[in-house]
């Protein structure tokens, strides 16, 4: 049972980023805890900037620090984050391209039993529709690693969705190949491909394996850049599998499953069944409990 | 300031006014009121104080200049047309088909930092510029012109409170203090002031100052009226369509197109200027 999450692993791997590059630059909106961002810190004050409770605010400086050479890090809740500063992110982000990133922590239903204002399940959908974004989520702690040092990596804006709980580990260390826009074939099969991303890679596995003591032989696929979408792998699944299931821990209006789709229908048509929040409030509860009801 | 730089500012004012006229009458476009009524705040800026080189854009010590109100980008880009950031000829195709001058600033420009002109983000872009001009030890300064009607966005007023809390005396913001909007006066459409006691019960220095005077301007946006630990904001007195007499202080004028009399008119208003100069 792994207990270290996600976004105490974007920190610890900052950190490590910031002993070399001190170009990298954290800002939290009062989020350092919720974040886990306060070991960076109080390792690193003087690359650290604390804006309050003003996700537009935090936004547009992190584009002037930017615009001006540094590597920002905003941290802050990916459900004010993404709505509240939406139209920063649009144009002071996305279209004067400053090389902003976007760490939305807690995302998705992590906030379960807070209820809609603390749920972000529209973030997908919003930032997608943006030229210019990259959208990339961790499906575990090994790969939240890889994401971030990823990120550090490229120049240019870019989203990260972090999950809030520790989730249960879909790679034994983070010695594998990841690239960012190259999704990641967890399990192979023939009769149906399930692409996800995120804390639902877990489930779509354990799905696999439930369906294969049925006879049946699914194909996993871990598609952790939502954008670009990595369309080839899409293609090849609905090729060679004949069926596509997308989940996703956000609305399915817009979102992951409406990318993955935009591709099979003008390109492959198979069927298709897209999995997640359906349109209303999502049910509060611990997300094990919300996934299981929906 | 002596005589022959005041000469030398009233005529380039009056010259750029006479760009702006151009191009907003050949592309019937643009925001014609707001620019006319920041020309001379542009032009104290980029002859006066700005440290920034038309041949190096990019030096990372320049000073950085955002105009928040983006909408005024007339006068904007007479201005970097006639520094020399890029060729006077080229703002014939200002808000045409495919143009890389579009009605808002466009930092595939050179000399323009940012896209801005949806209102209120420039201030928190600004006080990014400064807070990195601060960690990497800089001496460069920050400038965002806002205009009276931005202030009713509240993320200013998010930046005010984070460029005070931060001690930034390396960013200067410009209210083009105009009193008119889209729809009619400031007053009227959202309150804003007391403007002065705001900003200073939000931790700035503040400086008044009529926004068409030289030797103001300059003196407000000099190095000797910075206060340690304090950003400073210039509340520039103006009259929204200044120089053209029927566009002065008529709201309607905000982004007016004008016919051919009325740029006949306005040319002929303009092109005294000069020589009243003389």
């Amino acid at each position: 049972m792994n207990t270290i999450h996600n976004r105490r692993v974007v920190c610890e791997t900052l950190i490590e980023l910031s002993e070399k590059d001190r170009d990298i630059v954290v800002l939290c909106s009062d989020s350092r805890g919720s974040a886990s961002m306060a070991p960076f810190a109080e390792k690193f004050p003087s690359q650290f900037i604390e804006t309050g409770i003003a996700e537009q605010n935090i936004v547009g400086i992190a584009a002037g620090l930017a615009a001006s050479g540094k590597k920002p890090y905003v941290a802050s809740p990916a459900c004010f984050l993404t709505t509240r500063a939406a139209e920063q992110i649009k144009i002071d982000v996305a279209y004067s391209n400053t090389n902003v990133k976007l760490l939305g922590i807690s995302a998705g239903i992590s906030y379960g039993a807070l209820g809609m204002t603390h749920h972000s399940l529209q973030d997908i959908a919003l930032l997608r529709a943006i030229p210019g974004i990259l959208i990339a989520v961790a499906a575990d702690r090994h790969e939240a690693k890889r994401l971030t040092e990823a990120f550090n990596e490229y120049t240019g804006p870019a989203y990260m969705r972090i999950g809030r709980n520790p989730v249960e580990d879909v790679y034994d260390s983070d010695d594998y190949d990841f690239q960012l826009g190259k999704a990641i074939t967890m399990r192979d099969g023939n009769s149906l491909s399930i692409i996800t991303f995120g804390e639902t890679v877990k489930t779509a596995l354990e799905a696999a394996e439930l369906m294969s003591t049925r006879g049946i032989d699914c194909r996993v696929i871990n598609m952790h850049t939502i954008k670009p979408l990595d369309n080839d792998c899409v293609l090849k699944a609905a090729n060679e599998t004949g069926a596509i299931i997308t989940i996703e821990e956000h609305s399915i209006f817009g979102g992951f499953g409406a990318a993955v789709a935009e591709t099979i229908v003008q390109n492959c048509p198979v069927p298709m069944k897209i999995m997640g929040i359906p349109d209303e409030p999502a049910v509060p509860g611990k997300s094990r409990e919300v996934f299981a009801y929906y | 300031m002596d005589m022959d730089t005041y000469g030398r500012l009233k005529k380039k004012a009056a010259q750029i006014r006479r760009d702006i006229i151009d191009i907003v009458y050949r592309s019937s476009a643009g925001h014609v009121g707001g620019s006319l009524s920041e020309t001379d705040i542009l032009v104290a800026l980029y002859y006066c104080v700005l440290n920034v080189d038309p041949k190096n854009p990019l030096s990372p010590d320049r000073d950085r200049f955002l105009l928040s109100k983006g909408h005024s980008i007339d006068a904007y880009y007479c201005v970097l047309a006639d520094k020399g950031f890029f060729p006077k000829e080229e703002l014939k195709t200002y808000s045409q088909f495919s143009s890389k001058y579009i009605g808002h600033p466009n930092n595939k420009i050179p000399g323009i930092e940012m896209n801005t002109g949806a209102l209120g983000h420039g201030l928190s872009v600004g006080t990014g510029m400064a807070l990195a001009g601060k960690m990497d030890n800089k001496t460069y300064r920050v400038f965002v012109l806002m205009s009276d009607g931005e202030l009713a966005e509240g993320s200013v007023w998010e930046a005010a409170m984070a460029a005070s809390n931060y001690g930034l005396d390396n960013l200067t913001a410009i209210i083009d203090r105009n009193g008119l909007q889209i729809t009619g006066k400031t007053e009227d459409v959202m309150r804003i002031e007391p403007l002065a006691m705001k900003w200073e019960s939000f931790g700035w220095n503040v400086i008044h100052t009529d926004g068409h005077d030289f030797p103001s301007l300059c003196d407000a946006f000099s190095k000797k009226n910075i206060i340690p630990g304090k950003p400073t904001v210039v509340i520039a007195e103006t009259v929204k369509g200044k120089g053209v007499s029927f566009m002065e202080n008529n709201p309607k004028w905000h982004h007016g197109v004008m016919n051919e009399a009325e740029y006949k008119r306005a040319c002929e208003e303009l092109d005294k200027i000069p020589e009243v100069c003389e």
